[in-house]
């Protein structure tokens, strides 16, 4: 079990939260004119890297709030936590879908 | 049912050679896929100048780690196609591979447990009949009287309400079919090579020629993913993306026991699935960890859920114990079907996206797989199952069949 911290309540249980998927994948900007091959990446293709990965959690248990968090997908070692309205903090580049922030 | 005498085998049953400087085909990953694709090009395409390049080990991936089920009872037609003619590769395979793989056809039951579950497995069960594959809809005391050791009453939080059940399906012994494919392919001239991770691709133009890895370069006519969980690191150092997301999914074993447990059963509902291996040991699965994952492992709290549905379901496994837990790396696509075909690099070929339920589909897969890479075009058994299907929207959604169940 993982031990993840909200950025609003501190180190909780894992069994507090649920998964989001990764994080700052905005919605299209302008749905209209995107491509099938466009929707395609958007709707089904995800980063997927086996290393540090930007993700969003719910503290469903807990404080009900969506954040971010960096994590690592093969240790599973957390090393940012962060609002959502904030930029990835570990300058690691952004999801080449990111076109803009989710506003929190 | 009574335990079965396991054979002693060979001390070696393939060599193990240093990689050459070129071959025709390189796969990469030698689980179940991998080497029933090798040991297809060698056989039905005359391609005998293969390597199958695994990073660990031979089968030390998912293909030892799965609970072995093997069904065909999915709903669409695209997948009772490749499910169902890989039901009948495997009720020939021990003849054609020459070697006892242990595939018992014990039934395997999924069991209803609310209105919609009844209602969804009803339909499936109409259209598994329309596409040939055996299926039928049973009640709570033809549940019992499958497997006498569940629990049929309705007192318990999720009660069974009946169920659908596939009486050619059953389990095999997942090390074992590795064994037996690989054997015979090294046997009709593929390499096997074991300890060597692929670390990149060398590209000519828009076109793979070889693969570098920690033992060096290898040249290639054409190279072929067969890398489940990590598909997605390999088609990333190709430059093309792969829609699938990688999850720990855990399974477990008790101690051996006496055989009390005659069949497969599976309940998407409320999360686990149970068999009795022929030693005697309880392998019990859940669902996957619910974030992404190449660890090969998972959270405990997943294993507790799961074990609280089984004591549930089979109150007589209140004592028994808990002896080992273990995960994989599986690779889960949104429709929870499999993507096979060609990418957008030539000579390149992609088989992932099996997720929760490749095992059973080996067979067909190998046989698929290595027709699409010998003619450059997928197999009419792949056909559906291109990169394409995201951008047309033609997905084949076995969520119904393939969730927790696999
Ligand atoms: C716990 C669990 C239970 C399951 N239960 C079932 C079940 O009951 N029924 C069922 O049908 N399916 C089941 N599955 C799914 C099934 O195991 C997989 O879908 C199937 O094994 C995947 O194909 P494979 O055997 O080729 O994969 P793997 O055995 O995972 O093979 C992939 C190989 O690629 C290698 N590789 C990766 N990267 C590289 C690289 N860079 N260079 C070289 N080699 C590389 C890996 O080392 C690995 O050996 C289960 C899976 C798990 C984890
Ligand atoms: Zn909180």
């Amino acid at each position: 079990m993982m031990v993840i911290p909200c950025p609003f309540c501190g180190p909780r249980n894992e069994t507090e939260y649920s998964y989001g998927g990764q994080a700052h994948v905005a919605y299209p900007e302008n749905p209209d004119a995107l491509t099938d091959e466009e929707w395609a990446q958007f709707l089904f293709y995800r980063d997927n890297p086996r290393g540090s990965y930007a993700e969003r959690w719910q503290h469903s248990a807990g404080c009900r709030k969506w954040f971010n968090a960096v994590r690592n997908t093969h240790t599973y070692e957390i090393t940012h936590v962060y609002r959502l309205d904030q930029a990835r903090p570990d300058g690691l580049p952004k999801a080449p879908l990111a076109t803009k922030e989710v506003g929190a | 049912m009574s335990q079965r005498e396991l054979p002693q085998h060979p001390d070696f049953l393939w060599t193990n050679p240093d990689p050459k400087k070129s071959y025709d085909v390189v796969i990469v990953g030698g689980g179940g896929h991998g080497l029933a694709t090798a040991y297809n090009l060698a056989k039905h395409h005359g391609i005998t100048n293969v390597a199958v390049l695994d990073k660990g080990w031979l089968a030390g991936g998912n293909m030892a780690r799965n609970t072995t089920i093997i069904r065909s009872n999915y709903l669409w037609d695209e997948s009772a196609a490749i499910y169902e003619t890989s039901l009948k590769l495997w009720e020939t395979m021990e003849e054609d591979l020459g070697y006892d793989v242990f595939f018992s056809q014990r039934g395997v039951l999924n069991l209803a447990h609310t209105m919609q579950d009844e209602r969804d497995s009803v339909r499936r069960v109409e259209a598994n009949r329309l596409n040939g594959v055996d299926a039928e809809w049973v009640t709570p005391q033809q549940v019992k009287q499958l497997c006498p050791i569940i629990n049929i009453n309705d007192d318990i939080r999720y009660p069974v309400m009946g169920g659908t059940y596939q009486p050619r399906a059953g389990i095999a012994k997942h090390d074992w079919v590795a064994w037996a494919y690989a054997r015979r392919a090294n046997e009709m001239g593929v390499d096997l090579i074991q300890n060597c991770e692929v670390t990149g691709f060398v590209m000519d133009g828009g076109r793979v020629v070889g693969v570098e890895t920690n033992r060096g370069r290898i040249n290639a006519g054409k190279v072929a993913l067969a890398a489940a969980g990590y598909t997605s690191v390999l088609a990333d150092m190709a430059g093309f993306r792969v829609p699938i997301q990688s999850h720990p999914l855990q399974a477990l074993v008790s101690e051996l026991h006496e055989i009390v447990h005659p069949t497969v059963v599976m309940s998407n509902h409320v999360h686990v699935y149970v068999s009795q291996a022929h030693k005697g040991e309880l392998v019990m699965g859940a669902g996957v960890d619910a974030y992404n994952g190449y660890g090969q492992r998972g959270s405990f709290h997943v294993i507790e859920h799961q074990m609280a549905a089984a004591v549930e379901l089979f109150p007589i496994f209140a004592r028994a114990h808990l002896l080992r837990t273990w995960g994989g790396v599986v690779d889960v696509t949104l429709d929870a079907s499999p993507v096979m075909g060609l990418t957008p690099v030539d000579q390149m070929y992609v088989n992932c996206g099996w997720g929760t339920g490749g095992f059973k589909a080996v067979p067909a897969a190998g046989l698929a797989y290595a027709h699409t890479i010998a003619n450059d075009e997928p197999h009419p058994l792949n056909r559906a199952y291109g990169l394409d299907r995201f951008v047309t929207g033609a997905l084949i959604d076995e969520h119904g069949a393939a969730a927790v169940a696999h």
